[in-house]
């Protein structure tokens, strides 16, 4: 592995609500992974929400991978590039979207780190502690997805665009 | 013909609500309702669980302020667990929870002043929607952007260095904490690299102040005749008349300063507070129980608290608010969007009172709990970012949860956002028949004032785009805009 490459899983969504945890489930799951394979350069970090000042984290990394749940109509996970956007400004703040974090990171700290998004499937959101058992698999497949291209693409990060981590 | 005008969500405020304008046939403006739109009952949900899994289950509320919660839940089951009513903590189980909570203040603070109501500022009511926000800053004021985010990122990182981790973090536990503050954890805080260290911090908070003060100065009419009514002002104070946000004693003064809750202990709330139903909105309207519905509502959050205590414990903070207060003359300051320059007050003495405990010994001490007499009845209350909040547990023999009430700070000032809206739909929408894009913003921009976190009051849930639909009195849509 390429250990120059600085990467950011980061991993959000409510704990307590069941399959919203997926995605700090998936950044603890990619930390110990990290941590085995003695990959120093991939560091997670988990939160409720993205905010703002996430921006200021992102724009020290060369690759950031944002890991959320999703309800929408998809497979297990979707895999997807993210670009800068301004499109869809957030006026709420208090929690902003991944392409919005890119947008201020580029604006206030000039730097635009590749990035890309997983959305992972989620179907019960309660209120309690657990994925459900169709979410663990998803969880189960995604984080095999992701530490495969995570691999891939850090080895040979100089020579693949970002497009080859697209699903 | 009567109109309906429906403006929903709010933007720019934590959460979601909906604000309905009703219009008579003339034009003018009849009724205004600021409505919430879901319920989600955690009051209910929590009773039947363990009462030690309250200060960790209760920050499921929102995402937004979920150290208050933790705080709050946690004093009141000191009372539970013996340990006191938030006075008999030992010396590193207070200050880390203050050292928490100072964090989780200045944070909120900041995300609310820089990101929420610095682009109303910078580019007015009815400036371009698409510049007024963050980014719309940074192209005006590129170092006044940078400082909101680099201060946010400092409270964050207090937060977490206390809290134990950023999402449910367990620092706080009953009778005490779960961790000190390493020499290591402190120096990181007190000495970090420019510019993520305490100094700076006041530095910023001082800078922040001196560009609302120059924004006031050169809109002075507009800031201080916006959404300014009288009212009556809650707060907790230290029981010398000191502000304090984690402990003290509850105060209440009239629109002219006069004591009309004279330090109270907040145990006994129910003897002083009731919360009235009104059947058009989920959220409840607490009111001072002396003076009924219609005296006793009152405001909370900074403009209360600056009205209510006698001064600010930090010298800094201490001399804004000699001029904040003199501003009025000493008298309690009753204009909606001076809660933004009591906001920036409170920036300034939280960032004072981080660094100094940040320099106390006794964080570093181990002594981290302590145990009493159990008890079945606790009240937990401090002052969150956006104002007074309570938590009321019970439980049985078998340490389950069998009563839960919580009034959230949002709750505490439901009743003058409703009379902010009010106030400026007449000042903005009387004798028109459309609504502009700087008239919308207006009535949000009163309700933005309050800070309000409607999903943590109503502990709602989803999103919804931004509409507005008039109704006449039969009943019918006659227009219907979005964005």
């Amino acid at each position: 592995m390429n250990k120059k490459v600085k990467v950011l899983v980061y991993g959000y969504g409510n704990p307590g609500r069941q399959d919203d945890a997926l995605g700090i489930e998936m950044a603890e799951r990619i930390k110990e992974w990290a941590e085995k394979n003695h990959f120093d350069n991939i560091e997670t970090d988990t939160n409720y929400q993205l905010n703002v000042e996430d921006a200021e984290k992102v724009s020290k990394k060369d690759v950031v991978v944002f890991v959320d749940a999703t309800q929408e109509d998809i497979h297990e996970f979707k895999f997807s590039r993210l670009q800068p956007s301004s499109e869809k400004v957030e006026f709420s703040m208090h929690s902003v979207s991944p392409d919005y974090v890119l947008h201020v990171c580029k604006e206030l700290f000039n730097k635009t780190p590749k990035s890309c998004q997983m959305a992972i499937k989620g179907y019960r959101w309660d209120f309690k502690e657990g994925l459900s058992d169709n979410a663990k698999l998803n969880l189960e497949q995604a984080f095999q997805y992701l530490t495969r291209r995570l691999e891939q693409y850090i080895d040979t990060q100089v020579h693949y665009p970002i497009s080859m981590l697209s699903k | 013909m009567s109109k309906k005008i429906t403006i929903e969500p709010v933007t720019r405020v934590e959460g979601h609500g909906k604000v309905t304008i009703y219009m008579d046939d003339q034009n003018n403006v009849r009724e205004s309702r600021l409505h919430i739109v879901e319920f989600r009952g955690f009051e209910r949900f929590v009773q039947g669980r363990p009462y030690w899994e309250m200060p960790v289950l209760v920050q499921r509320l929102c995402g937004i302020c979920p150290v208050s919660h933790h705080l709050a839940a946690a004093k009141a089951l000191d009372v539970i667990v013996g340990a006191g009513a938030g006075d008999g903590l030992t010396a590193v189980g207070e200050k880390m929870r203050r050292l928490m909570h100072y964090g989780q203040f200045f944070q909120s603070h900041v995300l609310h002043f820089f990101h929420l109501s610095s682009p109303d500022f910078l580019f007015g009511f009815d400036g371009d929607p698409l510049k007024r926000n963050i980014i719309g800053v940074a192209m005006e004021n590129r170092e006044l952007a940078v400082q909101g985010v680099m201060m946010r990122k400092f409270g964050q990182e207090v937060i977490r260095l206390t809290a134990g981790k950023k999402v449910h973090g367990t620092g706080a536990v009953p009778g005490g904490i779960n961790k000190n503050l390493t020499i290591e954890e402190r120096d990181e805080l007190l000495k970090g690299p420019d510019p993520m260290n305490a100094d700076k911090m006041v530095e910023w908070s001082v800078a922040a102040l001196d560009f609302f003060k120059g924004y006031h100065k050169a809109n002075r009419k507009m800031v201080d005749e916006f959404a300014a009514f009288p009212s009556n002002h809650l707060s907790m104070v230290r029981k010398d008349g000191a502000f304090d946000i984690y402990h003290g004693v509850l105060r209440a003064v009239d629109a002219e300063g006069k004591i009309i809750l004279n330090d109270v202990d907040y145990q006994d709330y129910e003897n002083y507070i009731e919360e009235e139903v009104r059947d058009w909105s989920y959220m409840k309207f607490p009111y001072l129980k002396e003076y009924g519905k219609e005296q006793g509502w009152y405001r909370v959050g900074p403009l209360a608290r600056l009205n209510v205590c006698d001064f600010m414990p930090t010298p800094l903070a201490q001399k804004e608010f000699e001029e904040y207060k003199a501003y009025t003359n000493g008298k309690p300051n009753n204009m909606s969007l001076h809660y933004h320059w009591a906001r920036l007050i409170e920036v300034l003495h939280c960032a004072e009172v981080i660094r100094d405990l940040l320099n106390d010994p006794d964080l570093q001490n181990e002594d981290l709990v302590v145990k009493g007499e159990k008890r079945h009845r606790g009240v937990g209350v401090l002052e969150a970012p956006r104002g007074t909040l309570f938590h009321h547990y019970e439980i049985n023999d078998d340490d389950l949860v069998t009563l839960a009430n919580l009034i959230v700070s949002t709750t505490n000032n439901n009743e003058p956002m409703n009379r902010a809206v009010n106030h400026t739909a007449n000042a903005m929408l009387n004798g028109h028949t459309e609504i502009t894009e700087g008239m919308m913003n207006a009535v949000e921009v009163a309700i933005r004032a309050y800070d309000p976190c409607l999903s943590c009051a109503t502990h709602a849930l989803g999103q919804m785009p931004l509409e507005i639909t008039m109704i006449n009195n039969e009943n019918r849509i006659v227009d219907h805009k979005t964005k």
